[in-house]
C-alpha cells in the first residue's frame, strides 16, 4: 500500500496510526512461517493443542478483522531518520505520538498508559515519555523508516539483566539465558523470540535485546561469531521442555536473536527481552515528499 | 487426557473434583473477568465485590470494548492476561467468597496448589494471546462493577463453548507447571554440563 501526502508531519502520524492497527490485526509471514514450523513439529499433547489455537486465533483475526492478541501493549517505534528528510526528530516524536493516540481512539483499543507511581490512565496509549522512540540516524538519505512494534506487558515482565564478569565468559552468558527463559516458564506465552543483547553498558545491553526481537524470525546476526551463538543457544532453549504456554512440549522459543557491541574489558553485560508468539511489527518507508509504503522487512 | 464440559457457576463441588491436571474442558455459562486493581480493592482496600462470586469461574482479562450507554459495553477484543502477578488471591477468593476456578495464561506458580486442593479449586490454562479466538466464545458482556477501574473492573460475561482450556492445577495436589518446572531443572544441569 502506498500513499502521497503534502503535509509530511501529517502524513508520518497517519502511518504510524496505520502501523500500530495493522501490526496489531496482521501478523507477518516470516512469524506465521514460524508457528507452522513449530506446530508441526511439536509432539506433546498440550502444546500441540495450543499451537493449533494459536493457528485458529490467527485466522479469527483475520476473518473478523480483529486484533490478534488483547494487550495493545505500550507502542514501540524504531525510526531511521536520513539526513536529509524534511521533517525534525522532534516533530517526527509529535507525529508518533498523535498518531498513537488517534489510532487508539478510534478504533478504539485498549488504553494501557498509566502513571508509573499513581498507576493513573494518562490518556490514549500515550503519557509522559510514551510511546517510546529509538533512533538511528543515517547519512545521505533523505527518507525515514519507522517500524512499530506493540509491546505487550505478559512478555515484557519477562525481561532479565546480568552483569557478567569476563571470568564468566560465554558460558556465562549462556546459563544466565537458559536459566533465564526456564525461569519465566509459561508466563510470556512462548513460543516467542529470545532477544539478547551483550555487550556495551547496561542500559545499552537491554536496548540492544530489544532491538534483537524485532528482527524479521529467524534473520542471523552479520558477525558469524555471534550468529553460531544464536543458533546454539535456539537449540539449548529448545531442549528445556517448558513448551508451549509453558505446559511442556518440545518448542519453547521459535528463535532467538542476539544483537551486540563492544564493551569495556572489564564489562560482560547480558540482557533478555522475550517477545511472545504474537511478535507484532509492522514498518512504513517515508519518502521526502510525505509518500508513505508500507512494508515488514526492516 | 479426559474431556469435559462444565457450566459455571457451579453447584456441586464434585464437578471440580472430577477434574485431573492436563484434562481438557470446555466451559458455558457465565464467568466473571477480574485483574490486579479489582482484586487489590476487594482483598488490600477491603471493599467487598458488588457481584456473588460462589461457585465462579473467574477469568484474568481486561478487554477492549466499546461503550454503548450506561454500565453497558460491546464486547471488541477480550483475551486473557498473566496469572502469576495475582496468585496471592487465590486462597481468600477461595475461603471467603467460594470461587471455584481461576483461569488465566501462563499458570500459577506452586504457593497455589495447597489452598487449591484444599479449598476445592482448579486453575486453567488458556492460550494466551488467542483473543480474537477468545472473542468469539463471549456471547455477551452482561454486567459491569466498578467503571472507574477501567479496563480492571469486575465483567460477568455469557460464553459459549469457552475454551479448549486445560486444567493446570488441579484440586488434588496436582501442577503441570510444577512438574514442567521440575524436569526443566534437571534438564539445566544437563544442559550446563554440556557448554
Ligand atoms: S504476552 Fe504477548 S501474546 Fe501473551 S497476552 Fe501479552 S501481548 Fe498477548
Amino acid at each position: 500500500m502506498s500513499t502521497v501526502a503534502t503535509d509530511i508531519q501529517g502524513a508520518v502520524a497517519d502511518a504510524a496510526a496505520h502501523l500500530y492497527v495493522w501490526a496489531l490485526k496482521d501478523i507477518p509471514q516470516d512469524l506465521r512461517d514460524a508457528l507452522a514450523a513449530a506446530r508441526d513439529r511439536e509432539t506433546s499433547v498440550p502444546g500441540k493443542r495450543v499451537l493449533e489455537i494459536i493457528h485458529r486465533n490467527i485466522e479469527v483475526a483475520e476473518r473478523e478483522n480483529n486484533l490478534v492478541c488483547q494487550d495493545t501493549g505500550i507502542a514501540v517505534y524504531t525510526c531511521r531518520v536520513g539526513e536529509h528528510f524534511p521533517l525534525h526528530p522532534a516533530n517526527i516524536y509529535k507525529a508518533l505520538r498523535d498518531g498513537t493516540e488517534r489510532a487508539t481512539i478510534e478504533h478504539p483499543l485498549r488504553s494501557n498508559a498509566v502513571h508509573t507511581i499513581t498507576r493513573q490512565n494518562t490518556g490514549a496509549n500515550i503519557g509522559y515519555r510514551l510511546p517510546i522512540v529509538h533512533w538511528e540516524f543515517i547519512s545521505d538519505w533523505d527518507g525515514l523508516d519507522v517500524k512499530c512494534v506493540p509491546k505487550g506487558s505478559g512478555s515484557e515482565n519477562m525481561s532479565f539483566l546480568k552483569m557478567c564478569v569476563p571470568a564468566d565468559g560465554v558460558n556465562g552468558i549462556k546459563r544466565f539465558v537458559l536459566e533465564s527463559i526456564v525461569g519465566a516458564g509459561g508466563k510470556p506465552c512462548p513460543p516467542g523470540i529470545v532477544g539478547i543483547g551483550i555487550g556495551g553498558s547496561a542500559d545499552y545491553a537491554l536496548y540492544l535485546a530489544k532491538e534483537a526481537i524485532t528482527r524479521p524470525v529467524g534473520t542471523r546476526n552479520p558477525d558469524p561469531v555471534v550468529a553460531q551463538l544464536e543458533e546454539e543457544l535456539y537449540g539449548l532453549l529448545n531442549e528445556t521442555g517448558i513448551g508451549p504456554m509453558g505446559l511442556g512440549g518440545d518448542v519453547t522459543v521459535l528463535q532467538c536473536h542476539i544483537e551486540h557491541a563492544d564493551t569495556h574489558m572489564t564489562l560482560n553485560p547480558v540482557a533478555v527481552n522475550y517477545q511472545c508468539w504474537a511478535a507484532r511489527r509492522a514498518s512504513v518507508h517515508i519518502a521526502a515528499d510525505g509518500g508513505a509504503t508500507f512494508d515488514r522487512d526492516f | 487426557m479426559a474431556q469435559h464440559t462444565l457450566t459455571f457457576p457451579i453447584t456441586d463441588p464434585q464437578e471440580i473434583l472430577q477434574l485431573r491436571a492436563g484434562d481438557e474442558v470446555t466451559v458455558q455459562g457465565h464467568i466473571i473477568g477480574i485483574r490486579d486493581r479489582t482484586q487489590i480493592r476487594i482483598f488490600d482496600e477491603g471493599v467487598p465485590p458488588p457481584m456473588d462470586l460462589g461457585g465462579a469461574f473467574l477469568l484474568h482479562t481486561a478487554p477492549n470494548v466499546r461503550k454503548l450507554g450506561p454500565g453497558r459495553y460491546e464486547k471488541i477484543c477480550i483475551g486473557t492476561t498473566t496469572s502469576a502477578r495475582m496468585v496471592r488471591f487465590t486462597e481468600p477468593l477461595g475461603a471467603q467468597y467460594g470461587v471455584r476456578a481461576i483461569c488465566g495464561k501462563g499458570g500459577f506458580p506452586d504457593e497455589a496448589i495447597e489452598p487449591m486442593q484444599r479449598l476445592g479449586m482448579v486453575y486453567f490454562a488458556i492460550v494466551g494471546g488467542a483473543a480474537a479466538l477468545e472473542t468469539t466464545q463471549i456471547e455477551e458482556i452482561e454486567e459491569v462493577a466498578w467503571e472507574e477501574l477501567m479496563p480492571e473492573c469486575l465483567w460477568k460475561f455469557r460464553v459459549k463453548d469457552f475454551g479448549p482450556l486445560i486444567v493446570g492445577i488441579d484440586a488434588h495436589g496436582g501442577s503441570v507447571y510444577r512438574e514442567v518446572q521440575a524436569a526443566a531443572r534437571v534438564k539445566l544441569e544437563e544442559l550446563y554440563a554440556r557448554l
